[in-house]
């Protein structure tokens, strides 16, 4: 017995070695789980390692709620990975918290990301050093139910604000009760609806949500937050198109069937390509009077952890490099559905043609990334602001002059 | 009890190996070597928790740094922000209408229904059923019950009936008690069982002799029954209140979808702290607020204790 | 209300109005408070279309939705889970409240006033206020998202100790002490002897235990994150955000969840009132 157990330690001891000099570094790459993230990424390595055979790249997946805390949980047992993926939005509290490194500055050049990517990654850039490269971004767009459009005898999506509110009010639907049957925009801020006000009408308006490197809040600098917020309110207050709260979330509604337009993320195709009572289509968020159009966009970069050094780093540089490239890029719209984050892989004449990608694409080159230090409690801040508007008849610039102070507060309180 | 000299006289049995220790020690060692492993759990799991909790509520830690000590910063920030002071009024909405409101029921239901003979454990059982659930999901129904037309329950009945909709937990004033009633509804069962088990405790004697007194039904509840209710009523108005205070899954589970309510009208403290450690990561933050629970509980508890012994 | 009629021990040829009137209002009071639960099973029992349809009785009951859930959903293992750290906490306390229970009732040695009152004043802790550091002691020594993360804090409580030496004190010195002569040693005499004279009591306390880890939410929250280690609760509440408005879908996840504390109920509906009887009065 015993012998057969030397026996097996050596074989396994024999197979250690001859495979660890086979392939020569490990690298950890960490992504929370998303059954089409982790089969694009499965892909990825596979073709990576391929072309690296003396790398190997182990996935590690968690799920969504629990992916933050887990990198730092590792990170103080020094456990981190090697590459890991994190929200843009993340990126202030991971370089204060050490989590990740700056990228070489030989590989990944400034200048050259600036050229090649869309503008909005300018977002992982921090005192001129870029800390993670997108492979894929997401944008909003306008959802609608052809179906309904066609009752209501519409041509087609609304181009502009004035079409938006026109056609909702065509297409809202009440009962005997005075109840709505059928919305005709849903009006969720919990949902997209914070994130179309901050990025999109406020600018619409002639504002700036935001300073430059978003530490200051300036919605409420002019009259343009206001407006924003009077237009948005409006909505439901002035033209009835649609009500907060209907069918719970405005993205359930449009499923249902209940809603002609529901503004909402491209990462919602997936569950609305379900849909099989009736047809939808995408369109472009619409521009206002003088045709200023705006987006919000936001990604998942991938950035390397401050644990890898010397042989790893190489590595992890190297694996940063082919998945932020357009042939990953292009894996990854296929698999995922995401849009390519530069903008030679994006603008091919195919992708900017297709009618569901496209209109996300075409909005890539105008986005906006809100630089979020806590993103619940800053979305929080704008569904209290309508809420106020919507449930106690604040007035608006009221309204958002107190969003503004909370939303300050809660960056102030982020950055010291 | 332990005669700790029977030992040294009556070696009862020959058979002792280990050098012969005296009953008191023996007994020592036994209970040590029971208490062992549940003391460790108690200073670990317990005690060291409670000391950590303190400390943390001192410093600005976040998960990502390390903790510093920022003295009583966090105290500070805390009662200068208007939404603890909200949540904190919210708790004590729950506490202040629904404990008495629970007991009121609860009492109401006991009192009847330990005088019921015909189909008594069904009737009890009726009452009972929604204590064993739990509370997540229960917390959906109800919220299926709220919704707005066209999809909710009750306003589908209203609308049927043809009346206007009522909103429930999209509406600043009606979402708290619309969740209040889910909590009271879910403890109930309880609170009866116990009223019926304290009315079973008080012998038949007292009440045969207010009857020979002639004492009426009313005055037998006032001057006998509710008296010696007193211990149960204390118990219930403790471990009520405590669970009000406490109040996180129905909130938790009906508000999904903007957490704490329309403007944050149905966020307890409990949610607060949730969302403050476990989304924000401000764990230091969390921490004072947990305090300021722990005192809130020690006070209430403490102090219904003294109010109720003290008119004994 | 007449008071003749009241009393059991009479046979009731004579039917008082009032307490026909009592008892409807009772019956009708009780029926309300099921009416959430009758409504949650039968809409699980609905299709998509019928959901809005008032009726109880559901017009064309399928099961649909439970094959559906079971197949999509992950309730089996979330039930295994829930069965998993409900059992053992519950076994867990059954040992150990009694043991220390029974410690504090029957022995006399220093510092056992200390360690009551020491027990004793953990009544007084909240666990919101011990989650923190426990997160924090979880993700140290890598207890999050495990068994032991969710069962830890609850491996035994100061009620159930509370509970059990109230119990322990009823038990005569007598026949431990008979025990004793017979030269049983004190572990022995626990397990033997002590411990079958407070089965009332055991069985009190494992029903609170239980049910308490099967519903238990706040903490089950906070250290599983993979669903596959999402107790009952926490798995419906993820099922039912990602199901959004499918109501239906939602009853049905909901109905599973309470399907089987409801089983155990009315096998042991007695036993069960009478355990929380026991316990509520001497806790």
């Amino acid at each position: 017995m015993q012998k057969h157990f030397l026996m097996a330690g050596i074989s396994a001891a024999a197979c250690i070695s001859a495979a660890s000099s086979a392939s020569a570094v490990e690298i950890e790459y960490w992504q929370y789980i998303y059954e089409t993230r982790v089969e694009a990424m499965d892909q990825l390595i596979e073709n990576f390692e391929e072309a690296n055979p003396d790398i190997t790249v182990n996935q590690v997946t968690f799920p969504y709620a629990d992916y933050q805390t887990r990198i730092v949980a590792a990170n103080m047992a020094r456990k981190g990975p090697d590459v890991m993926q994190l929200f843009y939005g993340w990126a202030d509290k991971f370089i204060a918290g050490n989590l990740i490194q700056p990228l070489p500055e030989d590989t990944f050049p400034a200048a050259q990301i600036e050229e090649e990517f869309f503008p909005i990654v300018s977002a992982m850039k921090r005192d001129g050093q870029y800390y993670g490269l997108p492979t894929a971004v997401r944008s909003l767009a306008l959802f609608y139910n052809k179906d309904l459009f066609e009752e209501a005898g519409i041509d087609g999506p609304p181009e502009t604000l004035d079409e938006l509110v026109e056609y909702g009010k065509q297409l809202a639907v009440r009962n005997d009760a005075g109840n709505f049957e059928t919305v005709g925009l849903t009006l969720d801020m919990a949902g997209q609806d914070h994130q179309w006000w901050r990025e999109v009408l406020v600018r619409q308006m002639g504002g700036v949500p935001y300073n430059e490197d978003y530490t200051q809040v300036t919605y409420d600098d002019d009259a343009a937050g206001a407006e924003a917020l009077e237009f948005y309110t409006n909505l439901q207050k002035k033209h009835g198109i649609g009500a907060p709260g209907f069918m719970d979330e405005g993205q359930a509604a449009f499923r249902a069937g209940r809603a002609a337009m529901t503004i909402d993320g491209t990462f919602r195709l997936g569950s609305f390509n379900d849909i099989e009572d009736f047809e939808w289509g995408v369109a472009e968020l619409p521009a206002n009077d003088e045709g200023v159009q705006s987006n919000y966009a936001s990604y998942f970069a991938n950035a390397i952890g401050s644990s890898a050094e010397g042989e790893e780093l190489e590595a992890a540089v190297k694996f940063l490099e082919y998945i932020s490239s357009d042939e990953a890029m292009q894996v990854w719209l296929e698999v995922v559905g995401e849009l390519p984050a530069r903008r030679e892989a994006a603008m091919t004449n195919a992708n900017m043609n297709d009618p569901i990608y496209g209109p996300f694409l075409a909005a890539l080159p105008y986005a906006h990334t809100t630089l979020f230090v806590d993103e619940a409690a800053q979305r929080q801040t704008a569904i209290d602001m309508a809420n106020r508007v919507f449930l106690q008849d604040q007035p608006v610039a009221d309204s958002v002059a107190e969003a503004a102070e909370q939303e300050q507060a809660i960056i102030g309180a982020a950055r010291d | 009890m332990v005669h700790p000299t029977s030992s040294d006289t009556v070696p009862t049995h020959p058979v002792q190996p280990a050098p012969r220790l005296s009953m008191r020690a023996r007994s020592a060692l036994w209970v040590w070597s029971f208490l062992a492993i549940p003391v460790l759990f108690y200073c670990v799991i317990r005690f060291y928790p409670t000391f950590n909790a303190f400390w943390l509520s001192l410093t600005d830690w976040d998960l990502m740094s390390e903790a510093e000590f920022i003295g009583f910063e966090n105290y500070r920030r805390m009662f200068a922000d208007p939404n603890f002071w909200q949540t904190f009024r919210n708790t004590f909405e729950y506490l202040i209408y629904g404990t008495p409101i629970s007991l009121l029921i609860a009492f109401i239901i006991a009192y009847y229904l330990d005088k019921v003979r015909f189909a008594h454990n069904f009737l009890r059982a009726l009452y009972f059923l929604p204590y064993i659930t739990t509370a997540a999901a229960m917390a959906w129904v109800w919220r299926w019950f709220y919704q707005p037309p066209p999809t909710g329950l009750i306003n589908g009945a209203l609308g049927e009936l043809g009346f206007g909709q009522i909103e429930f937990l999209g509406s600043t004033t009606n979402a708290l008690p619309s969740i209040m009633v889910t909590a009271i509804w879910a403890g109930l069962g309880f609170q009866i069982i116990i009223f019926m088990a304290g009315l079973r405790a008080i012998p038949d004697t007292y009440y045969e002799a207010a009857r020979i007194d002639g004492l009426g039904d009313w005055a037998i509840l006032r001057k006998i029954t509710l008296p010696l209710l007193k211990p149960t009523t204390v118990f219930l108005v403790v471990f009520i209140s405590i669970a009000f205070l406490r109040i996180f899954d129905q909130v938790y589970n009906m508000t999904t979808n903007d957490p704490g309510g329309p403007l944050g009208t149905t966020k307890p403290l409990v949610l607060m702290i949730y969302e403050t450690a476990f989304s924000s990561y401000d764990m230091g933050y969390a921490a004072a607020q947990t305090v300021v629970l722990f005192t809130i509980l020690l006070v209430v508890s403490l102090l219904q204790l003294w109010i109720l012994r003290d008119r004994a | 209300m007449t008071s003749a009629t009241e009393t059991p021990g009479l046979a009731m040829p004579r039917i008082n109005p009032k307490a026909i009137v009592r008892w409807t209002i009772l019956f009708i009071g009780g029926v309300l408070m099921v009416t959430p639960l009758l409504y949650m099973f039968s809409t699980s029992l609905k299709t998509p279309g019928q959901i809005y349809d008032l009726r109880l009785i559901p017009a064309e009951p399928t099961i649909a939705n439970y094959l559906e859930v079971l197949r999509e959903g992950d309730f089996m293992r979330w039930f295994i889970n829930s069965s998993i750290v409900a059992v053992v906490v519950t076994l867990s306390n059954l040992f150990f409240d009694s043991l220390v229970g029974y410690t504090l009732a029957k022995f006399q040695f220093r510092g056992r006033r200390f360690i009551f009152i020491a027990i004793l004043s953990t009544l007084m802790i909240p666990t919101e206020m011990l989650v923190i550091p426990w997160y924090l002691m979880s993700a140290q020594f890598g207890w999050l998202d495990t068994y032991w993360g969710i069962m830890f804090p609850g491996m035994t409580t100061a009620f159930g100790t509370f509970l059990m030496k109230q119990f322990f004190e009823t038990v005569p010195d007598d026949f431990l002490e008979a025990a004793r002569i017979d030269g049983m040693n004190e572990f022995t005499i626990w397990w033997k002897i002590a411990m079958p004279l407070v089965t009332p009591a055991l069985s009190a306390l494992a029903i609170f235990t239980f049910l308490g880890n099967w519903t238990a939410f706040f903490w089950p929250l906070i250290v599983t994150t993979s669903k596959e280690l999402y107790t009952l609760p926490i798995g419906l509440t993820s099922f039912a955000v990602e199901q959004a408005i499918r109501w239906e879908m939602i009853m049905t996840g909901a109905a599973l969840a309470t399907i089987p504390t409801l089983v155990i109920f009315l096998v042991l509906q007695r036993f069960i009132v009478r355990g929380v009887m026991l316990a509520g009065l001497k806790g």
